[in-house]
């Protein structure tokens, strides 16, 4: 028998804010226990709530990034269960009415392939705080910081058929979201994590079967393989007679495993009424179109416009696309530039990512400026310097030289284009070799590179490769 | 000193005939040889009193006095106080103290007010006799074996029995108005936004409202000048600019139409209680108003509904009180289960359990349409009611309560005679709308209230009819005869 596998995402996306939800607390990550927890934080009797502007814009953002529709009126819901952790024995959240509707990005897979996912709904709700179970003995330690943080729930549609389309499209959120400038994408520390809903049926089948809730992975890694294993787990138990139990389970990365945290029968009865202590949130057509204005080139535009307009390949566009900050340093580049965009791609999808890769490093630290970058290239382009000396000024670019021109004259690297010069050191080394010279005309033509490399040596890699080429093959023939 | 009316008494600050330190200390005196008979205060605050009535001595002298500066007020012990603990009535908050001070208290102290202490009341404001606090119930000034009302009862009783100026209350239900009425005084429940509730514990969020709770309609209006206003910590207080409640008081009452429901006058409602608030309906038609006949046909629906939704939301706002952070805690908690149970348990009064289990079955899945749900669209037709006979009349008056302060201990065991105490006030809260209890006579010794109804945001309308009707009236000058 085959199974499809039926995956949604629910992914928690901490908006950038720099204070809380509801709360002028700051929302900065890693401080002292408790020293960033208001009274409102607290949940101290007779605090009241009061919404952050910046998250609707977020949440707004976000909408128009995935042609979603915009809840004009929406509710924020107290969502009701004991924790510690948990201030005010209640959560507010949104239920009935999301500030974000209906909506659909479009996902490249590895293949190449392109997907269209549809996105239920997203939400604005406020993050609990922490507990502490390894500080105290005996004892659980609470961490308030965290309580209030805005978080934007996005929910998927059941619409991805492998673990590898679910990492495709978390990806891609995870990309979309830094993109628009809504969350850090910090997985280390939270700022994005995903919970997966995962159920396998019959192929051909159009019921869905039953799901599990696969709670907080924490790294595309961690999805995929949590994925997996949760698949052929519920395969084993249809394929062995039995039927899967409707329940919220834990993903193990030590064990690679996934294990039940609560079944259906457990879940608590949240008792969802809308929170009078915060009026609808009405957004109106003014504030949607003033966000709008503030809106980047989404990737897919982007990418799209980086291919037809700029004729970049398309895989180098995707990779160019994959964040915001490769994209503009990539514009920044050739931007005011003679030479063509297609240079700027090769050369920092070339010698700056392999540079980056073997250092480790992110592109916001690499030492190389986008503008040394366009001058660099620039001198390549106008025929300055060979590709082979242009990657000498590289190196010294990445060393910490800040001016391309003063590399290039300190260190002697401009390339040699005077006729005169290069036919000089051709007649030497011409006149130097003539049993070579006998050979090659005898017809072992493979010479032709012992010539190159000869008169490459003389100039000291400064000549121009084209023009001795030209003018070599002229000498050599006659 | 103490039988003048607050205005009486800024007027003679202002005049220099009189000082907030010797005022002060004349109710600190009455205070110490009242206070225990009615257990009205849980708290005063002797010092910070004399301290503060000093200052605004100075202040004065300084010319730098406002209108109330000096004037001793005592808040209800749900208001958030940073120099007394603030203990909503309730054993879950014995000693608590606020880390930070609710809006109504920093804007009547920045007025110049001189907080005496804070105000006995039902446990988190869940009651409709004050016999609800965990600190023992209040005796009403008139008759001590009688309740003062609730939940605001403590209040109420300080200031028919003279121990303050005025008071703060909160009114969810009533909890303003119907004390007012069992103990003779003048309290008003602002428009619903009209005063922020910012540092006030929540009841029932949609529903609570502070406001002030004084000797006349007059006294109110000064208060709820300094009380009232928008705050951007409460997102459900109004940006409306808040009108001179005091410009209008003595405006004619010639042409006013004052509507009276006809379900009010209906069974329940206690022979002498209406004979006073007829006769009060003729004084106001002497004045110049016109009364007509008005009906509220689902009046008869308030109850059950606001006996769903305050609840519902009580069950969620009493969350917080989990032993976890602040307020009670249970003895070696065993585990987390143990340490949730057996402090909500030991901190809460029966009262409050009852409440939170009536709210949180009503919001549990599969209750949720046929009671929360359904008790909103009865809100959403009380609102209508109102809407339609505001269409014909400007004020809505009738009793403040069916009958006058009963017994203590009359009503303890009978939870659904206790709530049908608050059948004509919680209509006003269901609907948002301002109203007020002002004294109209007695029956066998203990006051009767007349309640008026104004449209949102109209409590300048109710002042001056309360006001113009105090103008010829004296029921609001009585002082019970133990504590003249």
């Amino acid at each position: 028998m085959t199974w499809e596998t039926v995956i949604g995402l629910e992914i928690h996306a901490q908006l950038a804010t720099r204070s809380k939800i509801f709360s002028a607390a700051s929302t900065a990550f890693g401080a002292e226990p408790n020293t960033q927890a208001s009274a409102v934080d607290l949940g101290l009797p007779g605090v009241l709530p009061v919404v952050n502007r910046e998250v609707v814009r977020m949440a707004v953002r976000f909408a128009l990034a995935t042609d979603a529709s915009i809840t004009r009126r929406s509710v924020f819901a107290r969502k009701n269960y004991f924790y510690p952790d948990l201030p005010k024995g209640y959560q507010i959240s949104q239920m009935a009415f999301p500030i974000v509707g209906e909506g659909s990005i479009t996902i490249t897979l590895p293949d190449g392939q392109e997907k269209l996912i549809g996105l239920t709904r997203a939400h604005l709700e406020e993050d609990a705080g922490k507990s502490v179970h390894d500080l105290f003995e005996g004892m659980t330690g609470i961490d308030l910081n965290r309580a209030g943080t805005p978080l934007l729930e996005i929910v998927s549609e059941p619409d991805m058929r492998s673990a590898t389309e679910a990492v495709a499209y978390a990806r891609y959120m995870h990309s979309l979201v830094r993109y628009i400038d809504i969350c850090d994408g910090n997985m280390q520390e939270g700022s994005f994590r995903c919970d997966a809903n995962v159920s396998v049926r019959q192929a051909g089948s159009d019921t869905l079967g039953t799901r599990t809730e696969i709670k907080n992975l924490n790294s595309f890694r961690f999805l995929e393989r949590a994925i997996d294993f949760e698949v052929e787990r519920q395969i084993d138990i249809i394929e062995d007679g039995g039927t899967v139990v409707q329940e919220t389970r834990l993903y193990d990365a030590d064990k690679d495993e996934t294990r039940s945290m609560r079944s259906k029968e457990e879940a608590n009865d949240y008792r969802y009424f809308p929170d009078p202590d915060l009026p609808p949130l009405v957004i109106d057509e003014a504030f949607i179109e003033s966000v709008r204005a503030t809106m980047p080139e989404l990737p897919v535009a982007r990418r799209a416009r980086f291919i037809d307009e700029l004729e970049i390949a398309a895989a180098d566009a995707q990779a160019l696309c994959a964040d915001r900050q490769t994209a503009d340093y990539f514009e920044a580049v050739f931007e005011g530039r003679q030479f063509a965009p297609k240079l700027a791609a090769n050369w920092m999808l070339g010698e700056l990512f392999a540079r980056l890769n073997k250092e480790d490093m992110a592109l916001a630290d690499a030492p190389v400026s986008a503008r040394l970058m366009g001058d660099l290239i620039t001198r390549v382009d106008d025929g300055t310097l060979s590709g082979k000396l242009g990657k000498q000024v590289f190196d010294a670019l990445w060393g910490g030289e800040q001016d391309v021109d003063a590399v290039i004259d300190a260190r002697g690297l401009k390339q040699i284009t005077d006729t005169g010069a290069i036919e000089a050191m051709i007649d030497e080394v011409i006149a130097a070799n003539p049993s070579q010279l006998a050979e090659y005309r005898a017809g072992k033509e493979k010479l032709l590179s012992f010539f190159v490399g000869a008169v490459m040596k003389a100039s000291k890699g400064k000549a121009n490769p084209a023009q001795l080429n030209q003018i070599l093959r002229d000498k050599l023939k006659a | 000193m103490h039988d003048k009316t607050l205005a009486e008494q800024a007027a003679l600050l202002a005049s220099g005939e009189l000082h907030s330190s010797d005022l002060v200390e004349h109710y600190l005196q009455r205070i110490e040889q009242h206070g225990e008979a009615l257990n009205a205060f849980l708290a005063v605050d002797a010092d910070g009193a004399r301290r503060a009535a000093a200052a605004a001595d100075e202040q004065r002298k300084a010319g730098n006095a406002g209108p109330l500066t000096g004037v001793p007020i005592a808040h209800k012990d749900i208001f958030c106080t940073t120099q007394m603990p603030t203990t909503c009535g309730s054993r879950m908050l014995q000693n608590f103290v606020s880390p930070y001070e609710a809006t109504v208290v920093e804007k009547l102290r920045t007025a110049g007010l001189v907080t005496l202490g804070k105000a006995n009341m039902d446990e988190f404001a869940m009651g409709s006799s004050n016999e609800n606090s965990y600190y023992g119930p209040v005796a009403n000034p008139w008759q001590q074996d009688r309740v003062p009302g609730g939940s605001s009862g403590g209040s109420a009783a300080i200031v028919a029995a003279r121990l303050a100026s005025a008071a703060t209350g909160t009114d969810t239900g009533g909890s303003i108005r119907q004390p007012a009425a069992y103990c003779g005084i003048t309290g008003i429940k602002p428009t619903y936004g009209r005063v922020s509730r910012y540092g006030m514990i929540a009841f029932a969020s949609s529903l609570d409202q502070g406001g002030p709770m004084a000797q006349t309609a007059e006294d109110c209006a000064l208060l709820l000048q300094a009380m009232a206003g928008h705050d951007s910590r409460d997102s459900t207080c109004s940006p409306l600019a808040v009108p001179d409640f005091s410009a209008t008081l003595n405006a004619e009452l010639k042409g006013l139409r004052i509507g009276v429901p006809q379900e009010y006058f209906a069974e329940g409602l206690d022979d002498d209680v209406a004979r006073c608030v007829n006769e009060a309906l003729a004084v106001l038609e002497a004045e110049g108003a016109i009364l007509k006949p008005i009906s509220l046909p689902n009046q008869g629906l308030c109850i059950p509904a606001y006996y769903v939704i305050a609840p519902a939301e009580a069950s969620s706002n009493l969350s917080r009180f989990d032993g976890v952070r602040f307020g009670h805690r249970c003895e070696n908690p065993q585990d987390i289960d143990d340490l949730y149970t057996r402090s909500r348990g030991e901190g809460f009064g029966p009262e409050v359990k009852r409440r939170i289990l009536i709210g949180a079955y009503a919001l549990s899945a599969g209750y949720y349409d046929a009671y929360y749900k359904k008790a909103q669209q009865v809100r959403q037709l009380v609102s209508d009611d109102f809407s339609n006979a505001f269409a014909d009349v400007d004020v809505i008056a009738g009793p403040t309560t069916p009958t006058t302060a009963f017994a203590r201990g009359a009503k303890s065991d009978d939870p659904v005679a206790m709530y049908l105490n608050d059948l004509f006030t919680v209509s006003a809260n269901l609907s948002g709308l301002p109203a007020l209890s002002a004294p109209c006579g007695f029956a066998e010794g203990l006051p009767v209230g007349l309640q008026l109804c104004a449209p949102a945001n109209q409590e300048a309308r109710l002042l001056n009819v309360a006001h113009r009707y105090q103008s010829v009236t004296d029921w609001h000058r009585q002082i019970p005869a133990n504590f003249a």
